[in-house]
């Protein structure tokens, strides 16, 4: 007797059917019928008609048929929370049972049925679950608030149980710990600010204890929590690592990689001299080695993270090459990650060896596979000198196969052997002359055109390949169509008398039959280079190239080491920051590893120097601030300091200059401008009450400049997001203009160039007054200011938020988007102020439920230094009156766009309790009140 | 943590849904039946399948695909280890992992599920607790049931959950007190053209069946434990001990379970104990190519080769073959190219040769790969790395347990390159 039975029903009637055995007297036949539910329910039929029925089943002493209804229950309550209700006092009673199973029982159900009301009455049994005198049930109680906390996270931090659930870390039965620590990392992982898992040597200790003794599935929760901790010096480390080195030895995989995590994390602060640091390297081998010999799926995970290790610490692996080799039946998502970490392993001292079976994979089945395989001995010859020209010979064997895909991808990996050892083999360039028919695919038709036009004086018949390419022009790639032009240019420059008429034909079809803008702006740029300068022309086509890099697939560096800390996580499955894809946008705190502590002294936070960790969360605040200060302390200051703003003005003067600008350029800021230096002028004419405690304030940070605020600068684009660039910055408005201070960083490995900006329609109309303007490439590691004026007059589209914009930044690596919240302030004119006839009319003529109140909180300012402040931000008082011991300013402003904003501010001196503002503000675009209220509160805090 | 796992079987069909979460719609398995579109073969299925708001990890066992599907970050090592646990764990409980038997006993399925995961937490993944929690069906026990109406649900907690080994219980008896222990070893060899070996490995495993009575604590010594440096034993093993005297030391669970894995890569270490002669010859537009292999024994230390199989996977040019063996069956598939020969026992003497001609496509150039033969064979009473166990005593009870040790080689993926 089966369960099949179960799906065999009458198909009319099934759940009238159903119903009737649910309400059964026979105690037998209400189990089976439960069953019966239960069946259809796996198979994702839709039975929550019979919800009533079967939860009257639930008071019964049967376990089975009341587990039964447990998994009915917590699959339907969702759908009918009303009825789930009616479940509630059979938990609560249930969690009072003498028998520890049922009571674990009820309150594990009860944290499942995720519906609000019955969240409330979960909350006492829970509490007394978690301190039950048996194991089983605080264990199943700690899991439970992660489920509670799923549903209703306020109501889990206001009744304690986080608090409770930290004490369980300290339980006596380790599988308690275990369960309180997987709790608490999910809970964390969806607040990744609050500070629940506060590790401390003690709460390690514990948790290296319950480590030995807990379940494998503990011991992965305890290794994931004990890799975010930091150990305060090499000492501590090193005992870690000492205590985790014995996991490697579990027969759960999981286990083992989240033990290699620790380690690999944790070896970074240990010094390389030491002993115990070559003895952690050798016992990591043969762990790694170990899950290669698991089933596939593990292996591929496996390898995925093994490539990170080899990028990481290549002495680890780096005599054991041959477990990589790849067997004729593995699947083909291992055999490619097989072949990564081939390559990267690849030295003098293997590859012979390497490449030999490279060669021996290229003769296989799998198409994929053996392209990669090809592209791989290429990889070999840029990656290890001494193999290039065997590597040579290899490839020219595969051609000689005549395998078309072969050949093709043979041809394409010369292409960059000739580009890293130039003028070494173009001997066998006449061997790929001959197979030039049997190339159909663009890229291999784009390297052979490049290699005919690289060398064409050494090709005697360079003119007629490259003019039989020339005669299908127009059905080629643009790829092809690019490199052709450029081929052709180049043999013409290299042969120029008999080449005359292909250069004119090629230049025509690019130039005038041609629709791709690409294709034809490089054809002018080479007939205009031709017609006018020859000579030039030839320093510009022929030019030396730069060699290509050795390894070009190499992750980053920022990145690999962000990386390490996840190993074992899909993070490290995918090479990407989990920011880059974990769903929702919940804020991931950015991992980094520890530095390396030469001694034990050095117990300076971690934060401090991170060894090339990424900074994204740490924005440089305009870094030369103290460079500037210096200046301006070189300079004679004695008269200055007690500050008429006439004699701050002079010492401006002196400051511009010395960063060697003229003033006029600074105020139509067109040019580029260091924004410290932008900062300073804006002085000029600011009421001041005193220039000393000015030039103080100037140490401070920009944020306390009297013109219009500006905010420092913050992250718009990690580097994470765009290949390597960094994009932080602000916005300013000085004198009328608005700009865009950027800080560009370049924090990948190779040089970027070809910068450009634009912006998509937004509110306001923001658009660049002038193209972005970096004038040397961005060599790695390099950091530009760079200030970006800006117009209004670009076209207008309602964004949301308003004061949204989103931007788009292209280099030669690639377009990169993010969008950036602008101060509103920065859109106050300065004719903002309105007159006091035509303000009180405008004021009545607002109707009333256009004003918005709103409360500027903590704000112990005077009316003259609130008016002052606000004024140098575009904020005008037209009036101001004292009613009751209150002082009431009336302000005026009026944005880009030309809509006034009329404000009334009450502020109330001279008791010190109360230094809250009350602002009410009119306008007739009611929308941007609260744009303004913010930028109000900005300009006063700061 | 997990948060739902789909069945389905090869011809895309889901028939098992058990979600420890929120319910997520079947429909996530869309973006697996792409994937499984898009790759030629079900093993080539990738095992890490991204979607827009889930992932999707997979295994592939007894013709099933276990979905996992999870929404946060997860190590994956860790779900793929839970599914194989799951697998493993339905073909103790029915005996066999298959589509047909998972619906039979669909509630007893759902409800081990139920215990394994809670919230997605692993709970409880030993058999012996599981089986304390939740009884397999036996014929005997359904009869019992239906006529008592007693369950097959535990109704106490149990013993092992939280003692300090868990994977034991508690009151064990036998009448007949065994333990047995089996040293099996596989050699995962890549041999090339000309028969030298490009890389050699021996996959070695301790199966042990141990049925004794009480709290037997035990103990294992080699002959030469230097072999072992790349191990992973069963939690019940104490690492310290091996660590300090290279004894096996531990309590063990009861009834079948994997005392330890091992790995010795270390080339000279690796015997090989066959070759194959090959002579496979295609040529160029004729329709006809020449084939002979000769099975033969190398390094046997004295044993008997059996359960000689070669297979082979043809180029797609091959029509048919015409072959005759000198012992044994062969089978050629001229659907899917695939030769199998079974050869049987080698004897020396005679050693076994397969010759012949193939018919190849008329015209047709030479195939551009060459086949790889792949290898299986047993040697009985040996294992090939040497590997000996000294003595196995047993501490804290008094009886006199039955003991044996049995050795075996096979051969893992072992691939002969032509």
């Amino acid at each position: 007797m089966t369960d099949s039975k179960y799906f065999t029903t009458t198909k009319k009637g099934e759940i009238f059917e159903l119903k009737a055995e649910l309400n059964s007297d026979k105690k037998e036949k209400k189990k089976e019928a439960v069953k019966k539910v239960i069946a259809s329910m796996t198979v994702g039929k839709d039975v929550s008609a019979l919800f009533p029925d079967v939860v009257n089943c639930m008071q019964t002493d049967n376990l089975e048929l009341k587990k039964l209804v447990y998994l009915y229950l917590m699959n339907y309550a969702k759908s009918q929370p009303d009825m789930a209700i009616m479940a509630v006092n059979t938990f609560v009673k249930d969690c009072e049972d003498p028998n520890p199973l049922i009571r674990a029982l009820a309150v594990r159900t009860m944290g499942c049925i995720r519906v609000d009301k019955i969240t409330e009455y979960l909350c006492e049994p829970l509490r007394k679950c978690l301190k039950d005198e048996d194991p089983y049930v605080r264990k199943t109680a700690a899991v439970c608030v992660a489920k509670l906390h799923d549903i209703n996270a306020q109501l889990v931090e206001d009744q304690g149980f986080l608090d409770t659930l930290k004490d369980l870390i300290s339980d006596s039965n380790p599988m308690v710990v275990a369960n309180a620590v997987a709790a608490l990392s999910e809970i964390a992982e969806s607040h990744p600010s609050s500070n629940l898992l506060d590790l401390n040597p003690q709460s390690i200790n514990k948790l290296l204890t319950a480590l030995n003794e807990c379940t494998e599935w503990g011991q992965i929760f305890i290794l994931d929590c004990l890799a975010n901790y930091t150990p305060k010096d090499d000492r501590e480390a090193q005992s870690i690592c000492e205590r985790v080195t014995p996991r490697l030895s579990h027969a759960n995989s999981a286990v083992v990689l989240s033990a290699v995590k620790v380690l690999m994390k944790f070896m970074e602060m240990l010094s390389k001299d030491l002993d115990y640091y070559g003895t952690l390297l050798k016992k990591l081998a043969p762990p790694l080695v170990t899950l290669l010999s698991a089933e596939p799926e593990l292996q591929y995970v496996a390898l995925r993270n093994i490539n990170l290790i080899v990028q990481k610490r290549p002495e680890i692996l780096k005599h054991e090459m041959k477990v990589f080799f790849v067997k004729y039946n593995d699947p083909i998502y291992v055999k490619l990650e097989k072949l990564d970490i081939m390559i990267r392993l690849a030295s003098q001292a293997n590859i012979a060896q390497v490449l030999a079976e490279l060669k021996e994979y290229a003769t296989e089945v799998d198409v994929d596979f053996v392209r990669k395989a090809v592209r791989a001995i290429g990889r070999c010859a840029i990656k290890v000198e001494q193999s290039a020209e065997r590597c040579v010979s290899t490839l020219l064997d595969l051609i000689q196969t005549k395998v078309n895909y072969v050949v093709q991808e043979a041809i394409v990996v010369i292409k960059d052997i000739f580009r890293k050892y130039p003028n070494k083999y173009e001997s066998v360039i006449a061997t790929l002359c001959e197979n030039l028919d049997s190339l159909d695919e663009p890229e291999a038709r784009a390297a052979m055109i490049w290699i005919v036009g690289e060398y064409a004086e050494r090709i005697d018949n360079a003119d007629e390949l490259l003019e039989s390419f020339l005669e299908g022009f127009h059905d080629e790639s643009t790829q092809v169509q690019l490199q052709l032009l450029t081929a052709i240019v180049k043999l013409f420059l290299k042969k120029p008398t008999e080449t005359q008429e292909l250069v004119q034909q090629v230049l025509s079809l690019a130039t005038q039959d041609s629709d791709n803008p690409d294709l034809r702006d490089r054809g002018y740029i080479y007939w205009r280079l031709l017609s006018t300068d020859p000579v030039a022309a030839k320093e510009v086509v022929l030019a030396e190239k730069p060699l290509i890099s050795e390894e070009t697939d190499l992750i980053e560096p920022t990145l690999l080491d962000e990386l390490i800390c996840y190993i074992g996580t899909l993070a490290s499955v995918y090479h990407k920051p989990p920011s880059a894809f974990v769903e929702g946008g919940r804020g991931v705190v950015h991992k980094s590893l520890p530095p390396r502590s030469a001694s034990s002294e050095s117990t300076e936070s971690p934060e401090a120097a991170p060894t090339g960790a990424p900074s994204a969360e740490q924005p440089d605040v305009i870094p030369p601030q103290g460079d500037l200060l210096g200046d301006l302390l070189n300079l004679d200051l004695g008269p200055p300091v007690s500050g008429p703003p006439l004699a701050t003005s002079s010492v401006q003067m002196g400051a511009v200059d010395l960063l060697g600008g003229g003033l006029d350029s600074l105020i139509g800021s067109t040019n580029f401008t260091a924004p410290p230096a932008a900062a300073v002028p804006a002085n000029l004419g600011a009421p001041i009450g005193s220039g000393l405690s000015d030039l103080f304030d100037l140490t401070s940070g920009v944020g306390t400049l009297s013109g219009s605020y500006v905010a420092p600068k913050a992250v718009w684009l990690p580097a994470m997001k765009a290949k390597g660039l960094e994009i932080s910055g602000t916005f300013t408005r000085q004198v009328g203009s608005i700009s865009m201070d950027l800080q560009l960083t370049n924090k990948a490995l190779q040089v970027m160039t070809d910068f450009a900006i634009q912006f998509n329609r937004n509110s306001f109309g923001l658009a660049p007054a002038a193209p972005l303007q970096v004038h040397a490439p961005l060599s790695p590691n390099q950091t530009v200011e760079i200030s970006l004026p800006l117009s209004t007059v670009g076209s207008v589209m309602k964004m949301e938020p308003l004061n949204n914009l989103q931007v788009a930044v292209k280099n030669n690596i690639d377009v990169f988007y993010f969008s950036t919240l602008y101060p509103l302030h920065i859109l106050f004119v300065e004719d903002g102020k309105m007159d006091r006839q035509m303000f009180l009319g405008t004021w009545k003529d607002i109707p009333n439920e256009n004003e918005a109140q709103f409360q500027i909180r903590d704000c112990p300012l005077n009316a003259e230094a609130v008016s002052s402040k606000l004024q140098s931000s575009n904020i005008f008082t037209i009036a101001k009156r004292n009613v009751e011991g209150q002082d009431m300013l009336y302000q005026s402003l009026k944005l880009t766009n030309g809509i006034w904003v009329l404000a009334e501010l009450r502020i109330q001196p001279g008791n010190p309790s109360l230094t809250d503002l009350e602002l009410s503000l009119k306008c007739r675009a009611p929308e941007v009140s609260q744009h303004v209220y913010q930028a109000y509160e900005t300009i006063l805090k700061n | 943590m997990i948060h739902s796992l789909f069945l389905i079987n090869s011809s895309g069909d889901i028939f098992l849904e058990k979600h420890w979460k929120s319910v997520v719609s079947r429909s996530v398995c869309d973006y697996f039946f792409e994937a499984q579109e898009r790759a030629t073969e079900a093993e080539n299925v990738p095992p890490v399948i991204p979607t827009p708001h889930h992932y999707l990890l997979s295994v592939y066992r007894h013709k099933i695909f276990f979905v996992a599907v999870i929404q946060t970050e997860v190590p994956p090592l860790f779900v793929i280890e839970f599914l194989h646990r799951v697998v493993d764990t339905f073909q103790d409980y029915f005996g066999v992992c298959s589509e047909p038997v998972i619906k039979d006993n669909v509630v007893v399925v759902y409800e081990v599920l139920e215990e394994m995961l809670d919230n997605g937490f692993p709970l409880a993944t030993e058999s012996n607790i599981l089986k304390e929690l939740i009884k397999p069906p036996t014929i005997l026990r359904t009869v019992v049931n239906t006529i008592t109406g007693s369950t097959n649900v535990g109704d106490q907690l149990p013993t092992g959950q939280l003692s300090v080994v868990p994977w034991r219980r508690t009151g064990v008896k036998y009448t007949n007190n065994e333990a047995y222990f089996d040293v099996i070893e596989e050699i995962d060899a890549i041999i090339d053209k000309s028969g030298s070996t490009i890389t050699a490995e021996i996959q070695g495993v301790i199966d042990a069946c141990v049925k004794l009575t009480g709290m037997p604590d035990l103990t294992l010594s080699f002959m030469n434990p230097r072999l072992l440096d790349d191990v992973s034993f069963h939690p019940c093993v104490r690492f310290k001990r091996w660590e300090s005297e290279r004894i096996l030391s531990f309590i063990p669970p009861d009834g079948n379970f994997r005392l330890l894995s091992y790995h010795v890569s270390a080339q000279n270490l690796v015997a090989i104990p066959v070759y194959v002669k090959h002579s496979i010859n295609f040529r160029d537009s004729s329709s006809l190519g020449r084939f002979e292999i000769t099975v033969g024994p190398k390094q046997t230390m004295g044993k008997a080769i059996e359960g000689v199989i070669v297979t082979s996977q043809m180029p797609k040019g091959v029509l048919n073959m015409s072959l005759t063996p000198s012992q044994g069956m062969h089978t050629f598939d001229p659907v899917t190219k695939m030769l199998s020969w079974d050869v049987g026992k080698i004897n020396p003497q005679k050693l076994p040769s397969l010759k012949g001609t193939m018919s190849l496509q008329a015209g047709a150039s030479k195939p551009d790969e060459n086949p790889t033969i792949n290898l299986q064979f047993k040697i009985q009473q040996l294992a090939i790395s040497g590997l000996k166990v000294n003595r196995l005593d047993m501490y804290g009870e008094k009886y006199k347990p039955f003991k044996g040790i049995k050795y075996m080689t096979k051969a893992g993926k072992f691939q002969v390159r032509t």
